[in-house]
């Protein structure tokens, strides 16, 4: 199990290699990569994360846990960056391993909701207009409830 | 003494990322009546507090929290994160 908080880039098809020849006791691997998305006017300059340094890791690893309570894990990884990164760059990444897709497949969606609206990270757009925090979507609140 | 810890807009309104609070306050609610008290900056960064996150010693809780033994406070927008 890894939770890597950083500011530094990272190559997400590395990771998944060397995510998945690590398992040896399990028959599937689901990966998600987020990255940072372009206005639709397609003006951004750049994405500030913002992150609470005390706090942010161990709220990722209590959601690992709370995975692997509930499904089947035989691994997984949540790296996820902070800092200043330019559109197109790689935010965060999360890969389940596991004996069957469908625990593996669940347990990365659980993450990456849980992710979104309970990992302490905040989020700014800086465009060619000016600079506003990126506003909490009341369908990522919700998309808790199914879990 | 309570660490006072701002992120995202709440610390831009408020206008610094972290201070040192000397409060007798019993909640996190008594907390943040002391504050907006002081200064229209605390009134305006607590003027809706649905509109805001608190976490007390780096866990997510809930206004009514209890501060007895309290190291830190957090106060903080909806996490954006993913």
């Amino acid at each position: 199990m890894g939770v890597r908080v950083q500011a530094e880039t990272f190559d997400p098809g590395a990771e998944l290699t060397a995510f998945t020849s690590a398992q040896s006791n399990a028959g599937a691997v689901v990966s998600f990569t987020g990255i940072v998305r372009n206005t639709p006017e397609g003006d951004l300059r750049a994405m500030e994360i913002e992150h609470y340094p005390a706090m942010t890791a161990a709220a990722i690893s209590a959601m690992v846990d709370t995975a692997r309570a509930r499904w089947v894990l035989a691994d997984a990884l949540v790296i996820h960056r902070h800092g200043t990164l330019p559109p197109g760059d790689v935010i965060m990444m999360v890969a389940t391993a596991s004996r069957h897709r469908a625990d593996a497949f669940a347990a990365a969606e659980f993450l990456m909701d849980y992710l979104k609206s309970r990992a302490p990270f905040w989020k700014k757009e800086i465009t060619a207009t000016g600079a506003a925090w990126v506003k909490a979507r009341d369908e990522d609140e919700q998309a808790l409830s199914r879990w | 003494m309570i660490s006072v810890v701002y992120f995202a807009w709440v610390r831009e309104r408020i206008g610094l990322p972290r201070e040192d609070v000397a409060t007798g306050a019993e909640t996190v609610a008594d907390l943040v009546a002391e504050l907006v008290a002081r200064e229209e900056r605390y009134a305006a960064a607590f003027a809706d507090l649905t509109a805001l996150r608190v976490a007390v010693d780096q866990t997510l809780t809930g206004f009514d929290a209890p501060l007895a033994g309290v190291r830190e406070v957090a106060f903080f927008p909806p996490m954006t994160g993913g």
